[in-house]
């Protein structure tokens, strides 16, 4: 084979090499975005459910995108403060549902209740005593919600799907988190 | 140079129902499903993560786009998602995004305001919270937006406009501006 050949037949297998590998980044893309991803999970808020360790779980999209996502759902999503911080918590009631929280357990038992508007979630860590979640920023969009959270993958001793229903907070949690400085 | 060899088989060996069976199916039907598939994921990507082009509705946003009733066709646009990367706006910037009411339906408008401004509304001035911003139809009476339902979370812009592409007369670009009476201060 002369030069000329050899370099032709080199640069079409690169070029078909990279046209397999640009197709298997579009197929992980559509998989990604419209079937199921994969979210690292960490901090107090959605306590018990979820350690303070960090967790591996997966979600599926496939709710969040035709409105299935209901009450007692955990969710990801995008934060209404940082658009780039993402955040895992349970969505407690949808639009038009009679909301009744506690502003601020570790001090008071003061309640508030409202009403969520149309189109929107209201959303709450299991861990009410240490969440930051829609008591402070208000009810959330639905159009911010990423996904459902449907089964843990890592570490292997919690592997297995998540309850409807936040498990009760053990009111020992309360000291637990004073005595950790974080 | 692959041949269209349809109803031949290798040698004399014998072949089994199911086998002949496949190669009744032509060659080329295969060949333009996988082709399809491809080419629907790889647009699907570059949609998701570069840039698109859509069809505008409505008036909220004359002349700018859309300027008359009486047009016979809407206007198209081309937006890009590069923004979404690090999602930096700013005032003038025509956006995308998810209608807050309504998570289906998706609203053009352009951002008057940002995080930390006062924008004055019929109640006072409000303050933009962090993470939002808010936007304003340019045709003001006939749009409705954050007067209507507050500021929006960034996080719900799906894509930021930068240029009319659709009908042909009205190709552009699409400019920062701030409206003339100027809400932001």
């Amino acid at each position: 084979m002369s030069l000329f050949q050899l370099w032709a037949f080199i640069v079409k297998e690169a070029l078909d090499k990279s046209f397999l590998v640009a197709k298997f980044f579009c197929a992980v893309h559509v998989t990604d975005t419209y079937l199921c991803s994969t979210a690292l999970v960490h901090g107090p808020s959605m306590l018990p459910t979820f350690n303070l360790t960090n967790e591996i779980v997966l979600l599926e999209r496939i709710s969040t995108q035709n409105g299935k996502a209901g009450p007692g759902d955990v969710v990801v999503l995008r934060s209404p403060e940082n658009p780039r911080k993402f955040v895992t918590k349970r969505i407690i009631g949808t639009e038009g549902d009679n909301i009744t929280y506690i502003v601020d357990p570790k001090n008071s038992d003061r309640t508030e209740t409202i009403i969520v508007p149309k189109g929107h979630v209201w959303v709450q860590g299991d861990n009410i005593y240490n969440s930051y979640d829609s008591r402070n920023f208000g009810p959330v969009p639905y159009g911010l919600l990423q996904g459902k959270v449907f089964w843990r993958i890592w570490p292997a001793g919690v592997f297995g799907s998540i309850g409807r229903r936040p498990e009760t907070v053990d009111p020992a949690l309360k000291v637990v988190e004073q005595s950790n400085p974080s | 140079m692959k041949g269209r060899r349809l109803f031949t088989y290798s040698g004399g060996s014998v072949i089994s129902n199911s086998e002949f069976i496949w190669m009744g199916m032509p060659n080329t039907i295969m060949k333009m499903f996988n082709k399809s598939i491809v080419f629907g994921l790889v647009g699907i990507t570059v949609t998701d993560r570069y840039a698109g082009v859509c069809p505008i509705r409505g008036s909220s946003m004359s002349p700018t786009f859309n300027p008359s009733l009486e047009s016979f066709t809407d206007d198209y646009v081309f937006l890009e998602k590069f923004c979404l990367d690090k999602y930096k706006f700013s005032h003038g910037d025509v956006v995308i995004f998810s209608d807050p009411t309504n998570y289906k339906e998706r609203c053009v408008k352009r951002i008057v305001a940002m995080e930390g401004d006062y924008v004055s509304n019929v109640n006072g001035a409000v303050k933009v919270p962090e993470g939002h911003c808010w936007v304003e139809g340019d045709n003001s009476a006939f749009s409705s937006d954050s007067r209507t339902y507050g500021p929006i979370p960034l996080g719900l812009i799906r894509g930021r406009v930068t240029h009319v592409i659709w009908p042909p007369q009205r190709m552009k670009k699409v400019d920062r501006r701030i409206p003339q009476e100027g809400f932001a201060f």
